[in-house]
């Protein structure tokens, strides 16, 4: 084997999409550390605490990427069964056990480490549904039917029933968004989509109407728009992210200070407002890079979608872009004050094992498609390629 | 291979829709994108304006203090909650000088303080303006406490008027509190709190040490001050956010502090009570009785009185008189409080004279001299003459304490209590070891076993600020020589107009040869006069060597630490300091003859009645001389279980004065009536005190220990 033709066999794998994650992998840690340094309540006086254990998060998350990368496509199919029922096994054992630890319904202790299982069934739901439709529509050409809907329904639904009894509304926003990405992508009929669209409303405005939540719980999650719904709980949150953030600027106080951030005014800055350091530290001009790298995932991911050969692959990636996609604008709008507050993390950037676990694995299976969908390339892919391309030659 | 999209519609649409679904992203990124924009660029004028003018403000939740108890359980030192009204110094600064003005007055008022007080109050330690004791030397951005133990309605009206306050603060606080069970003070025993000194403060902050802060209080004398690390918990911090006007944002993270451990003592309430009501009334009854000697009625000043446990030392009771409320001191004591409390006049009731009162032993001293005696080669048959005087050299020394008896042994002397008899001992070894006056390295057998027994040093007890008393040896004598001939030789050649003939006189001997060490000072040694002094606890604590063969413990009060859940973190063992070595058995001996102090000898006239077959006493009366003043009354008394020693300075006789209260205090240990004992009625159910701790309930509640079975007889 020459030189050149192996160059020519190397698989791609998407650089720009493995970069951009690497640079949102540097900055949440940077982050991370920036907003637990001087918190001795949370470090107990050792302030490189919680960089270290969200450098161990990291290093997990990448082993667990590069195996899923290195998975042949048709054993990730063949686990991805598995992966579905253990994070419903998972949800389950959260509302069991749950109950039992101090009032957290969506945490499980597992040997001193706490998993929460919702991140995984993100996950799950997005190669389940991504599954079923492969299985029954692989290589032919029928259009998908009612059945497929109702099918891809139901493998979110179960998780997304358990997520509702935690309760987590911010991971079910999520998930519905996935979910109907999926679905869109998967090509269902355009009256199925809307009328999706419309019972999601009509679910919203029963759960308004017919006092299924309490007045308090309405003022917590309308709080964004007027913080005199809730001044002590939500309300306090949003604005205490919101000065945050503005007094950032254009270059932002620089990293490890910010006054805000020192001062602890930001709660829960190191996970659901990690965000806020991000405004305050390194300004109008490191928040935009931040959001940037986080658009340059999704597009690479939605690229990932198109470039797929096969079904499975484009329904998961986008799904994955999907979820990413709503996440972080869901986490992102929350900090800036025009989002409800939800307690969802920032994709790669809050600190947490879960959330990166599910993330990088979500990557490693981009990785995977993509290496599939490039292996019958003739030429080394250098740029991205749209599937005309192909036809052409 | 051609997977064309043109023959596969599901492939086409989900091209479209793709398309779509990147249209719909990239518009959410600009979202944010615009948003972000807004908020750092377009306003972040405003929100740089509110994060300037948010700020922090530190909160301390000061711990409740660890329970003080007795050996039953019974609280003797508790908390209760008071309310404490403080000032935000940060906010004040931001007001006008007329509001701050208009503020402080109202405050003043609304508190009954005076102003200038709340004024002092607000100055940090140090600055220019602050007066000690009463700056401020806590964190500067915590609020400055200016009135505890306001009443609730007070603190209510500025809870309810925040608009009239701003900046004033009204919270609820633990402060201690003294239950008195069965009445008792226990002041001495227990001492104090007061705020903690800028000294302390850099200490403990160099010690890293959080267990204290700047509004901290902590222990000053007695078991409080000796045990305050254990008693004194962890106070707990929260951080509140607080806008320009003090309006309270929102909670920034707490840590939480831990209550203290619970101190469990020795002491018990019903004998302290007994013993501390004894006292009382010997010294009321001593004032109302007339003094054949000085032609007036006992001023009787001062007195102690302690029972210990003769076997472990442990403390069972201790009084002192005069005494204070330790209440005086809870939420910070007024200057002419803490002056009436260091005042000569009132008798300087801040001296805890049972355990740093310093005064001649008198004829309590005879036992120990006896058996050093016996252990230089008296004994059991030596007989010397209880005459009515003695002559030292151009001397006369007198029999103070009782009529001639012709040739005696020791039991018989001791008994009596004779001077001479006990003149002639310390005579003999002065004669026989110490003729040189200024050989200071003399051998003296009986200075030897007064140090034996523990005097001169301090007993170790658990509480600080213990004295040591003296033993007035050949060294001592040549030191005191050295450090006062300057003063005497001066009045010597100089004598100042008005000089006394009789001060001319001893200046002129004390700057010639004051530091002699001579017969006379040897006789007076020998029954506890002269300038040999002991305080109370040391005399009893070497009564206890006498009980229990000689060993001598370190009386602890505390018995044991609990934490506040209940669980033992420490048990408190009394310590043997040392053992009296005693090849003659002189300590048996002297015991036995101290059984007959009651029977035949001084303090009989004061036990008739008393089932002394069943209760054996040992006792021992002295009534101490001391110059220009009326006597000391001491009685030391033990039997196998206790010894009780009481004292009470310018009172008197030793029998006459304390026997009557000591005796008191003896029926009430053993329940007696009449010639009766019914050991159920005794103060401590089973006599002695339980070995077991009392219980501590999950619930806070606190049992009583199980009663000693055995050993409950006496």
């Amino acid at each position: 084997m020459t030189g050149r033709t192996r160059m020519l066999r190397t698989p791609g794998i998407d650089r720009v999409l493995m970069l951009a994650v690497i640079g949102l992998l540097v900055l949440g840690t940077l982050l991370v550390w920036s907003a637990t340094s001087h918190r001795n309540d949370l470090t107990g006086g050792d302030p490189t605490a919680y960089l270290r254990r969200q450098l161990v998060n990291v290093c997990i998350g990448l082993v667990l990427m590069v195996v899923v990368m290195a998975t042949d496509h048709r054993w990730v199919r063949i686990v991805a069964p598995l992966v579905y029922l253990a994070s419903i096994a998972g949800l389950v054992l959260v509302l069991t056990m749950g109950t039992t630890i101090n009032g957290s319904r969506s945490w499980i202790d597992v040997g001193g480490i706490s998993v929460q299982p919702s991140e995984f069934a993100k996950l799950a739901v997005v190669i389940g549904m991504a599954l079923l439709v492969a299985e029954r529509h692989e290589g032919r050409r029928t259009g998908i039917g009612a059945v497929d809907v109702i099918g891809m329904l139901l493998i979110a639904g179960i998780p997304a029933s358990l997520i509702i009894l935690q309760p987590d509304l911010g991971t079910l926003l999520v998930l519905g968004a996935t979910v109907f990405g999926a679905l869109a992508v998967a090509g269902a009929p355009r009256r199925w989509l809307a009328l999706l669209l419309a019972g999601g409303l009509v679910g919203a405005g029963v759960v308004l109407a017919g006092h299924l939540l309490k007045p308090y719980q309405i003022d917590r999650f309308l709080a964004f728009t007027n913080p005199n719904l809730d001044p002590r709980g939500a309300g306090y949150n949003t604005e205490q992210a919101r000065i945050a953030v503005g007094n950032g600027g254009v270059f932002g106080q620089g990293l490890f200070h910010g006054s805000q951030t020192r001062a602890g005014f930001v709660p829960e800055q190191h996970t659901d407002f990690i965000f806020t350091v991000a405004g305050e530290e390194l300004g109008l001009v490191g928040a935009g890079v931040l959001i940037a790298l986080l658009a340059l995932v999704i597009w690479r991911a939605l690229a990932i979608s198109a470039l797929s050969t096969d079904v499975f692959g484009r329904v998961a990636a986008a799904g994955i872009a999907c979820w990413f996609g709503f996440q972080a604008f869901q986490n992102i709008g929350m900090c800036l004050g025009i989002m409800p507050v939800t307690g969802v993390p920032l994709p790669f950037v809050s600190y947490g094992g879960s959330s990166m676990f599910a993330g990088l694995l979500a990557i490693g299976l981009l990785q995977n498609i993509h290496l599939r969908a490039t292996a019958s390339l003739p030429t080394r892919y250098a740029r991205p390629v749209r599937e005309g391309h192909l036809v052409g030659r | 291979m051609n997977p064309s999209t043109k023959r596969d519609p599901a492939a086409e649409r989900s091209r479209l829709r793709l398309i779509v679904v990147r249209v719909l992203v990239f518009s959410l990124f600009a979202t944010l994108f615009a948003r972000l924009y807004y908020l750092q660029v377009v306003s972040g004028d405003s929100y740089r304006q509110a994060a300037a003018s948010q700020s922090l403000r530190e909160v301390v939740v000061q711990p409740q203090r660890g329970l003080i108890v007795d050996d039953q359980g019974r609280p003797l030192v508790a908390n209760r909650t008071a309310w404490v009204v403080s000032v935000d110094r940060t906010l004040l600064g931001r007001l006008s000088e007329r509001d701050r003005k208009i503020l402080l007055r109202r405050l003043a008022n609304a508190v009954r303080t005076p102003l200038k007080q709340i004024k002092e109050d607000l100055v940090t330690c140090g600055e220019r303006g602050s007066v000690r004791g009463r700056c401020w030397n806590g964190s500067p951005y915590q609020p400055v406490p200016v009135a505890t133990g306001v009443r609730q309605a007070e603190a209510l009206r500025i809870l309810e008027q925040p608009e009239d306050y701003p900046g004033v603060l009204a919270q609820q606080q633990s402060v201690r509190a003294y239950p008195r069970p069965y009445g008792v003070n226990l002041a001495d025993v227990i001492g104090y709190l007061s705020p903690i000194t800028a000294g302390e403060l850099n200490k403990a902050r160099k010690d890293h040490d959080t267990s204290v802060n700047g509004a901290s209080t902590v222990g000053r004398a007695g078991i409080e001050e000796e045990y305050d690390r254990y008693l004194r918990g962890r106070p707990g911090y929260q951080k509140v956010a607080v806008d320009s006007m003090g309006r309270v944002l929102g909670n920034e993270g707490e840590v939480k502090g831990h209550p203290g451990d619970t101190l469990v003592t020795s002491i018990d309430a019903r004998v302290q009570s007994v013993t501390e009501k004894a006292l009382h009334d010997a010294i009321t009854t001593a004032r109302a009785t007339y003094d054949p000697v000085t032609h007036r009625n006992y001023s009787a000043d001062s007195g102690a009185a302690i029972v210990l446990e003769a076997k472990t030392g442990r403390v069972v009771a201790m009084a002192s008189q005069p005494t204070y409320n330790p209440g005086e001191w809870v939420g910070g004591i007024s200057r002419e409080q803490l002056a009436r409390l260091y005042s000569p006049q009132a008798g300087d009731p801040l001296l805890a004279r049972a355990y740093q009162g310093q005064f001649a032993p008198g004829s309590t001293w005879k036992p120990f001299m006896t058996v050093g005696a016996f252990n230089n080669g008296m004994g059991p048959s030596t007989m010397l003459d209880c005459s009515s005087g003695f002559q030292v050299g151009n001397r006369l020394f007198h029999n103070y304490e009782s009529a001639s008896y012709g040739m005696i042994s020791f039991a018989q002397a001791l008994q009596v209590s004779c001077d001479t008899f006990f003149y002639r001992v310390g005579y003999y070894f002065w004669q026989k070891y110490g003729q040189d006056p200024t050989d200071v390295h003399a051998h003296d057998p009986l200075v030897s076993e007064a140090k034996a027994f523990g005097f001169g040093r301090p007993t170790g007890i658990d509480v600080p600020g213990e004295s040591a008393g003296r033993i007035a040896d050949r060294a001592w004598k040549l030191a005191y020589w050295k450090s006062m001939k300057g003063y005497y030789c001066g009045i010597d050649k100089h004598p100042p107009a008005g000089t006394s003939s009789y001060l001319k006189l001893f200046a002129h001997e004390f700057c010639l040869e004051g530091n002699y060490y001579r017969a006379g000072d040897a006789v007076n040694f020998v029954i506890g006069q002269g300038d040999t002094l002991v305080t109370p606890l040391q005399l009893a604590r070497a009564y206890a060597a006498l009980a229990n063969g000689g060993t001598l413990y370190e009386p602890r009060i505390a018995k044991a630490i609990v934490s506040p859940s209940g669980q033992v973190i420490k048990r408190i063992r009394p310590k043997v300091q040392g053992h009296v070595t005693d090849p003659a058995h002189a300590i048996s001996y002297v015991d036995n003859a101290l059984l007959g102090t009651a029977k035949v000898g001084t303090m009989a006239w004061k036990m008739g009645g008393f089932p002394l077959d069943q209760i054996h006493i040992r006792s021992k009366t002295g009534s101490a001389e001391v110059y220009g003043k009326q006597s000391t009354s001491w009685v030391a008394s033990y039997d196998d279980n206790y010894v009780v020693l009481m004292m009470v300075t310018q009172g008197g006789t030793g029998s006459g004065t304390s026997g009557p209260f000591v005796r008191r205090i003896w029926e009430a240990l053993y329940g007696v009536h009449g010639m009766q004992v019914d050991t159920r009625k005794a103060l401590i159910p089973g006599v002695v005190e339980p070995a077991a701790l009392p219980a501590f309930q999950p619930d806070g509640s606190i049992l009583p220990p199980r009663p000693r079975t055995t050993g409950s007889q006496p």
